[in-house]
This record gives structure tokens, sequence and C-alpha cells, in this order.
């Protein structure tokens, strides 16, 4: 599997990626990889407008035909913006990963410099594909 | 073949296996204080013939009073076809079922017991059940703080007049997770929880507030005014009702303006017996939109490859078998066999049997007041109007009428002045449909006699 790994983003481990805008807000959303991970998305928990996060912070939930994740925050910063078009259209971002399917918009003083480029994030995911064992098998509890 | 599989060879191989060198040495990291070490309290074993002896013999011992107790379990009957069904292998031995291809019957039970109670509630919703009545609500005040983004507290205002022992148990699981439950002040001559005394906390930032309908004293609370109160504050209004009275109040889902958000009780009133206190089982439901935060399974009906109607567990993300530690429960598993007698009891009696059965144990229970407040000293506590249970206020302590009363054959009520000193000498009755005139004097001339 080959991802859509655009070079003009930051990313993080978790499978975030960080578009720096011009008006001192970053956009934020999932990748290409972790939607494939995912598989075909059936609802976004998106975070409350106004809420300050920290940088790894749980902010928003994608739950999935066959699992649910957390998505973090990339930095610290405040939540100015949400996508409410994903509560009707959660596959948005299976199709559109890096446009249409943003997940949330944050005001940041943050410096994105400590940020995955696209080459390191690019080996990360490789690595993934190669590891079957990051797609772990729900188990079954009482 | 033994019962315990264990055998001492088989310890020794898998201490081994893993490098311990004793059972001891495995342990060891359990500081000693709490350990148990031996149960001096366990009798020397009986065998089987000696058990059943025992037993015979305590069962005897209890010689089935004539029961006038509720306080949160109560005598119904239980049409026979109940437990002959529910105690079919296929529904005996059902466990969870996550396999959909080979679990339909268990998978349609269950919804046809989410069905049944999501009308009764008027919500949209209803979990395939929970353990009881008291950590029902404890989910469900979980889900509120969770569900409640407009909250940034973990404030739940809990009436007095809420279960004492559900108050209890819903703090027990709640309060190392940061819930913080304050206690509502009840009217002492309704017997319930007045709009007022909830002026205090106008404004402030609350997350829920819990409303029981009827509650512990068997008084009907101001649901409407209560439900309208909770939404006025941005808070999440949380029912604990009696699913019986639900036949014959106005359901949850319709409370005030917007009605409740989140529904919970025990559902033992429907088709499981009284059992010395269970099993029983607790049931969950919500409004459409807090599905997501709904603890517990769910299923759902669909269709197969071939179009043709089946049944599944639906929103499994919610739970720890898939979001692990950051499930909506960890503690959560629901009472499949007793949901399976409730569904039955549900289904025959139907909606107007069940109506029969409320207005019946409403009846009763208003003829039994009448009856024995004409006995000197015994007096009615509240003037508010009742379900099927009601507080008597008495001349004497509650505990030594009790006493009397079983000498004569009658399980009397609940002895109130533990949980609720400020009454006095108070007794919480309860007469459902399973009593008769013959019942009602019986008791009023053993308390005539008792006093």
């Amino acid at each position: 599997m080959s991802s859509h790994i655009p070079a003009d983003l930051r990313y993080t481990e978790s499978h975030e990626w960080v578009r720096a805008n011009d008006d001192g807000t970053v956009t934020v959303g999932i990748t290409d990889h972790a939607q494939h991970l995912l598989g075909d998305l059936v609802f976004v928990e998106i975070p409350e407008i106004g809420r300050p996060v920290a940088a790894a912070e749980s902010c928003a939930v994608v739950e999935s035909v066959k699992a649910a994740s957390d998505v973090f925050s990339p930095l610290d910063g405040v939540i100015v913006e949400v996508n409410e078009a994903l509560g009707d259209d959660p596959e948005l971002i299976n199709h559109d990963p890096y446009g249409e399917g943003w997940i949330f918009r944050l005001k940041t003083s943050a410096s994105l410099e400590n940020l995955l480029e696209a080459a390191a994030y690019e080996a990360i995911a490789l690595a993934e594909d190669e590891d079957e064992s990051s797609l772990a098998n729900p188990r079954l509890a009482d | 073949m033994p019962f315990i599989p264990h055998t001492p060879d088989d310890v020794r191989a898998m201490l081994a296996a893993i490098g311990a060198p004793s059972l001891e040495a495995l342990f060891d990291e359990i500081p000693p204080t709490l350990r148990i070490g031996e149960l001096p309290a366990l009798p020397e074993a009986l065998n089987e013939r000696q058990v059943a002896r025992l037993l015979e013999e305590r069962a005897a011992d209890y010689s089935r009073p004539l029961c006038f107790l509720g306080a949160g379990a109560y005598e119904h009957h239980i049409p026979a076809a109940v437990w002959d069904i529910a105690g079919r292998g296929e529904f005996y031995s059902a466990y969870t079922p996550y396999q959909p291809e080979a679990s339909q019957g268990t998978l349609q039970v269950l919804y046809e017991y989410q069905s049944m109670m999501a009308g009764l509630t008027a919500m949209a919703v209803s979990n395939a059940s929970l353990y009881d009545g008291g950590s029902a609500l404890a989910e469900a005040l979980l889900m509120a703080v969770r569900a409640n983004r407009k909250s940034k507290s973990k404030r739940i205002l809990v009436p007095r007049t809420l279960h004492p022992l559900y108050r209890r148990a819903a703090r027990a699981i709640v309060h190392n997770q940061g819930l913080e439950l304050v206690e509502l002040p009840y009217d002492p001559r309704g017997g319930h929880t007045p709009v007022e005394a909830l002026a205090p906390y106008a404004g402030q930032d609350i997350a829920a507030l819990v409303i029981p309908q009827p509650n512990f004293f068997g008084v009907l609370e101001e649901a409407d005014a209560l439900t309208d109160w909770a939404h006025r504050q941005q808070a999440l209004a949380v029912a604990v009702v009696n699913p019986t009275a639900l036949a014959v109040l106005a359901p949850p889902g319709e409370w005030g303006e917007a009605g409740a958000d989140i529904v919970c009780g025990d559902g033992q009133p429907f088709g499981a017996p009284l059992s010395s206190g269970g099993p029983y089982f607790g049931f969950l439901c919500c409004r459409q939109e807090w599905v997501r935060q709904i603890p517990g399974r769910l299923v759902g009906r669909t269709v197969d490859l071939d179009g043709k109607p089946g049944f599944t567990l639906t929103l499994q993300a919610r739970e720890q078998h898939i979001r692990r530690s950051k499930a909506t429960s960890n503690i959560c598993t629901n009472q499949g066999l007793m949901v399976t007698a409730a569904t039955l009891y549900l289904a025959l009696l139907g909606p107007h049997g069940l109506e029969q059965v409320a207005a019946a144990s409403h009846a009763n229970t208003r003829a039994l007041v009448e009856r024995l407040t004409r006995t000197p000293g015994v007096s009615l506590a509240f003037d508010r109007p009742v379900f099927h249970e009601a507080v008597l206020k008495l001349p004497r302590p509650a505990g030594e009428v009790l006493d009397g009363l079983l000498a004569h054959g009658v399980l009397g009520g609940f002895d109130l002045s533990g949980e609720y000193p400020e009454l006095g000498d108070a007794l919480l009755v309860c007469a459902t449909e399973t009593k008769d005139a013959e019942d009602l004097r019986r008791y009023t001339e053993a308390l005539a006699e008792v006093l």
C-alpha cells in the first residue's frame, strides 16, 4: 500500500498532518495512511471551539467500521474552527484526507519545526505497512 | 475429572514454564497486608446430601412470610411460561453474542428487549442491560459527564429521595473518577424534591440532575419541573424510574418541554424473582444524540448479504474490545438471562397487562395505607401522591414493630430509621398486585396486635 504524503505539510508520529496558514493558525487532519488503516469512517467526534489544547492531547475521535482512534493535537493552542461537515459525512476523510477531510483549525504560537517532515513521516508509514501487527485484531472480552 | 482442573503436576509444570519457583513466589508482589490468608469462617466441607439438607432447612426457616416489603425490589406475579422458556438451554447458556452468525436467537431477544424498553421510557436507545439499578445509575452519571460538553464541571445533583443504596453504589463507582455528587434535601411534608431546593444551584455549572420517579418513599416527584430546571441550567436530566410505573406514568422522554436525557433503573420487577437480592438487572436508555456515550452492548437490526433481516451488535467502537481503556465503560456486562425473562414477561403481559399490574399495585397500596392508618398512632408521613409504596409514621420504633409482625408471618416493610433518622419511627410499605383483601386484613390485624 502506498499512501499520499504531500511534501508541503508537517506530520506527527500519531498520523496527524499539519498545514500552516497565513493567519497564525494551523489546520489539522489525519493522513492518507491513517485513513487507509482505519477503513471507512462512520463517525467523527470533533472538539469544542474555544477549547485550549496541549501538544499530544487527545481532542477528537475518528471511528471507522473496524476501530476508533483518538486524534491528538500536534501543538499547544486553542481550537478556533472545526469541520462541521464531518458530522453528516465522515467519509470526507477517506475521500480527501488533506482537503475536505480536515478536522480542526488551531490558533497557535508554537513552531512547526519539531514536527516531522514528509520524508520522515513516510519512513514511519512504510515501516508500519511492513509490520502487520500494527493492525491488531480486536480482542473479545466480557 | 476433578472440578478444579489444575492438578499439583499441572501447577508445577506451569510454574516451571514461566520460571517461578513456587506459587508463593509468583504472588509475592501482593503485600501481605492485602492477603486474606486462611478463611476461618468457612465450615468443613459437606457432601451433596448434607448440603441439600442444610439448604432445605434454611429455606423452611424463611417460611415465606406475607411480603409487604418493597424498597427497590418488588414481588410481582411471574407467569409460569416466563422461566419455563427462559430456562431453555438455548437461552440459559447464552453469552455476549459477538458472533452474529451463531447467535441470531439471543440477539433477537436482546433487540426485542431494547425495543420494549425504548418504548416504555420514550427514549430512542436502550442498551442490552447492566448489572443492576445502582450500577446503571453510576454508568448514567459517568455518561452524563461525558455527554454534557456544555458543562466543564463533574458536579451532579442527587436528591436524598433517591434510593440510598443507589446513591452509595454510584458514589463508590464514580468518586475516584472526579465526579462530585451533591445531595438535595427533600420537602418534609411532601416527601419530594421541590424545585425550590434547587435554587441555591441556579447559575452554577452543573453537569446533571438526577430525578427519581417514583422516589424511594414511593412519592411522585415533580418530574416535568425538575427536567425543565435541569435544561435551563444546561444540565442533563437523568431519570431513575421503576419500570412497572412507566405503564401508568408519563415516560421520561416526555418529561417537561424536552424530555429526560438518560433513563436508568432496576429491571427486577419484570420477571425476576426476589431471590434474597438477586440476580436482577439494570437498564439504561438515552436520547439518540447521546448514543455514542452509552456503555454496554447494543443490538441492531440489519440485513445480510442476501437482503434478509438479521441482528448484530452495533456501535461497538464504544466498547472495551475495540477501544480498550478508553471504552465508555470497562465494568459493564449485560444480564442476558434476566433480560430474557424480562422480555418474555413484557411480551406475555403486553401494554395493557402491565398497566393492570401497575394500577392494581397502586390501588392495593392505597387500600393498605387506608386500613393501616385507621390503627391508632399510625399515620401517613407525606401528603403527596404515591405509586405503590408509602411511608407510615408509627408510635413505636419500626424495627420492633417489624419483628412483631414477622412473628405473625408478615414481612411488614422497610425500617427507614437507619437511612432517614429525621423521620423518626417510620416504615416504608408496599402492596403489589399479588396481595388481595384478605392479605391486607391480615397485615392490619397483625399490626393492631403488635402495637
